[in-house]
C-alpha cells in the first residue's frame, strides 16, 4: 500500500506541484533587494571599513607611536617610523597602511591605547590603480578629519562592549 | 522574346522570392525581439522568484537590457581557440541559430497564416529539431576542450532519448487529429473553447511533452549539458562574442519553438480559448503568442524551482518512465479510439 502510494504521488508530480506553488507565491512577496548606490543597507558600529588616523579635539595627533599596531597587524600591512618632535614628544614620521595587503581584521584598532588607528564606516574607497591604495599618513589623517563624527559616534555606541 | 522571357523571370521568379523573403522576414524579426525580451523576462522572473527584483537599470524597468547585452556580444571579439577547428568551430553555432530559426516555417500564427503549410509540418518540425544536435556536437569536437566535448555528448545523449518520447507524445495527437499537418491539428481542436484542446483528454502526455521539451530544449532541471558546477558551461565554453550569441539566440529560439510546438499540439494554437463574443475578437496571432509566453513562463517558473538532474537520473526518467509511459499511452489511446469508433476519418 506505501509503495501504491508513493507511485501515485510521484505520477501526480505532489511534491513537484507544491514547490512550483511556493515559488509561485514567492514571485509574488515583497523583494529584498537594496537597489545600492541609491539605497544602502544598515551598518552595525562595529563596521571594520576604510581606515583612518584621528586627532585629539584640540588639533593634536592622536597616535604617540607605540608601534602596536604595527605589531599586531598580521598582514604586516602598516610601516611606522618615529622620532621625537620639537616640543620633546614622541610623533610617528611615517604612517603607512597597504590597503592592498589589510585584511579588515581589525587588530590594529584594538591594539591602539589611544583610539587613534580606527576603522572607519567607509567601505566606498575603491581606486583605479593599486598605488593609490598604498595610503599614507596624510591620506590616514584626511580620512579622519572627513570621518570624525561618524567614528566617534560610532565608539561611543560600542563603547560598553569594550 | 526577351519581353516575354523577362516576364516570366519577373512574375515566376523574382516576385515570388521577394516575397517569401518579406514572410520570413516578418516571422524572424518578431521571434528575434521575443528572443531578445524572454532573456531579459528569463531573468526577471527568476529573479521575482527568488525575492530579487532582476535586472531594473538600464532602461525603464530595465527592458533596454537585452539590447544592452547584444551590443556587448556583438562588440567582444571572437576568440578561436588554438586548438580549435576553426571551420566547424563557427559553422556550429550558425548551424544552431538557422535551425532554431528555419522550423518556424510551418509554425501557423492564425487560420492561413503559415508560410509552409505542408502537410507534413510534424515530421518536419520533428526533423530540424533533431538536426539541432548536430550543432551541439559540431560545436563540442571542434573547440577541442574537454569540457565542451563532454557537455556535447550528454546533449546528444539527452536529446536523442527525450525525442523517442516526444515522438510517441506527438504520435498520440496525431492519432486524435488524423493529419501530419499543423494547422490541421490546430483546427481539428476547434469548436468549444480550451474545453476540446488536447490538453484536457491527454493531460499525462501533455505534461510527459512539457517534461521532455524541458530536456530537448537543454533547459533546467535537465541542463546537465551546461552544468555549470561540472562542465564549466558544457558545449559552449570555448565560445565568445557573436559565436556565443548565436548558440544563445539558437537555444532560446528553440525554447520558443519548443513552447510553440506544445500550444499547436495541446492548447489550440490560435483558437481562443473561449468560443464566445469578447475572446473571438482578439485576433488569433495575439492567442498564439499569449499560449506560448504561457508555456514560456512554465519553463522559467520551472527553471527557478527545481535543482538540477543527476545524470544517471535523467536517463532513468527518459528511458525507464517516459518511455514506458508514452508507449503505454499511444496503444491506450489507439485502443480507445478503435473501441468506441472515434478514429478522424481522413480529411486528406
Amino acid at each position: 500500500m506505501a509503495s501504491l502510494d508513493r507511485t501515485a504521488r510521484s505520477f501526480l508530480l505532489t511534491e513537484l506541484l507544491s514547490g512550483m506553488a511556493l515559488t509561485l507565491k514567492m514571485m509574488f512577496s515583497p523583494k529584498h533587494t537594496i537597489n545600492y548606490p541609491y539605497e544602502k543597507g544598515p551598518l552595525s558600529p562595529r563596521f571594520r571599513g576604510e581606515h583612518a588616523l584621528r586627532r585629539y579635539p584640540n588639533g593634536e595627533e592622536r597616535c604617540i607611536a607605540c608601534k602596536l599596531c604595527e605589531a599586531v597587524c598580521p598582514a604586516q600591512a602598516i610601516t611606522i617610523e618615529a622620532e621625537p618632535r620639537a616640543d620633546g614628544s614622541r610623533r610617528t614620521t611615517r604612517y603607512d597602511i597597504d590597503m592592498t595587503k589589510c585584511i579588515y581584521c581589525g587588530y590594529c584598532q584594538e591594539a591602539c591605547p589611544v583610539d587613534a588607528i580606527v576603522e572607519g564606516p567607509n567601505y566606498e574607497f575603491a581606486t583605479e590603480t593599486r598605488e593609490e591604495l598604498f595610503y599614507n599618513k596624510d591620506k590616514l589623517l584626511a580620512n579622519g578629519e572627513r570621518w570624525e563624527s561618524e567614528i566617534a559616534a560610532n565608539l561611543e555606541l560600542d563603547a560598553p562592549y569594550r | 522574346m526577351a519581353d516575354l522571357f523577362e516576364g516570366i523571370w519577373w512574375s515566376g521568379y523574382v516576385w515570388p522570392t521577394l516575397i517569401t523573403v518579406l514572410l520570413i522576414l516578418c516571422i524572424m524579426i518578431p521571434v528575434m525581439l521575443s528572443v531578445a525580451y524572454l532573456t531579459l523576462a528569463e531573468r526577471k522572473v527568476i529573479g521575482w522568484m527568488q525575492l530579487r527584483k532582476g535586472p531594473n537599470v538600464v532602461g525603464p524597468f530595465g527592458l533596454l537590457q537585452p539590447i544592452a547585452d547584444a551590443l556587448k556580444l556583438l562588440m567582444k571579439e571572437t576568440i578561436i581557440p588554438a586548438g580549435a577547428n576553426p571551420v566547424l568551430f563557427l559553422i556550429a553555432p550558425m548551424l544552431t541559430f538557422v535551425l532554431a530559426l528555419i522550423a518556424w516555417a510551418v509554425i501557423p500564427f492564425d487560420e492561413g497564416m503559415v508560410l509552409a503549410d505542408i502537410n507534413v509540418g510534424v515530421l518536419y518540425l520533428f526533423a530540424i529539431s533533431s538536426l539541432g544536435v548536430y550543432g551541439i556536437i559540431i560545436a563540442g569536437w571542434a573547440s577541442n576542450s574537454k569540457y565542451a566535448f563532454l557537455g556535447a555528448l550528454r546533449s546528444a545523449a539527452q536529446m536523442v532519448s527525450y525525442e523517442v518520447s516526444i515522438g510517441f507524445v506527438i504520435v498520440t495527437v496525431l492519432i486524435c487529429v488524423g493529419s501530419l499537418n499543423l494547422s490541421d491539428i490546430v483546427r481539428s481542436q476547434a469548436g468549444g473553447g480550451f474545453w476540446n484542446w488536447y490538453f484536457l483528454p491527454l493531460l499525462p502526455m501533455f505534461v510527459v511533452f512539457i517534461i521532455s521539451a524541458l530536456a530537448e530544449t537543454n533547459r533546467a532541471p535537465f541542463d546537465l549539458p551546461e552544468a555549470e558546477a561540472e562542465l564549466v558551461s558544457g558545449y559552449n565554453v570555448e565560445y565568445s562574442a557573436m559565436a556565443f550569441a548565436l548558440f544563445f539566440l539558437g537555444e532560446y529560439a528553440n525554447m520558443i519553438l519548443m513552447s510553440g510546438m506544445t500550444v499547436v499540439l495541446f492548447l489550440g494554437g490560435w483558437l481562443p480559448p473561449v468560443d464566445a463574443q469578447p475572446f473571438t475578437w482578439v485576433p488569433g496571432p495575439i492567442w498564439f503568442a499569449l499560449k506560448i509566453a504561457f508555456v514560456l513562463f512554465i519553463f522559467l517558473w520551472v527553471r527557478a524551482t527545481f535543482p538540477r538532474y543527476r545524470y544517471d537520473q535523467l536517463m532513468r526518467l527518459g528511458w525507464k518512465v517516459f518511455l514506458p509511459l508514452s508507449l503505454f499511452w499511444v496503444v491506450a489511446t489507439a485502443g480507445f479510439l478503435v473501441a468506441f469508433d472515434l478514429l478522424p476519418t481522413g480529411t486528406n
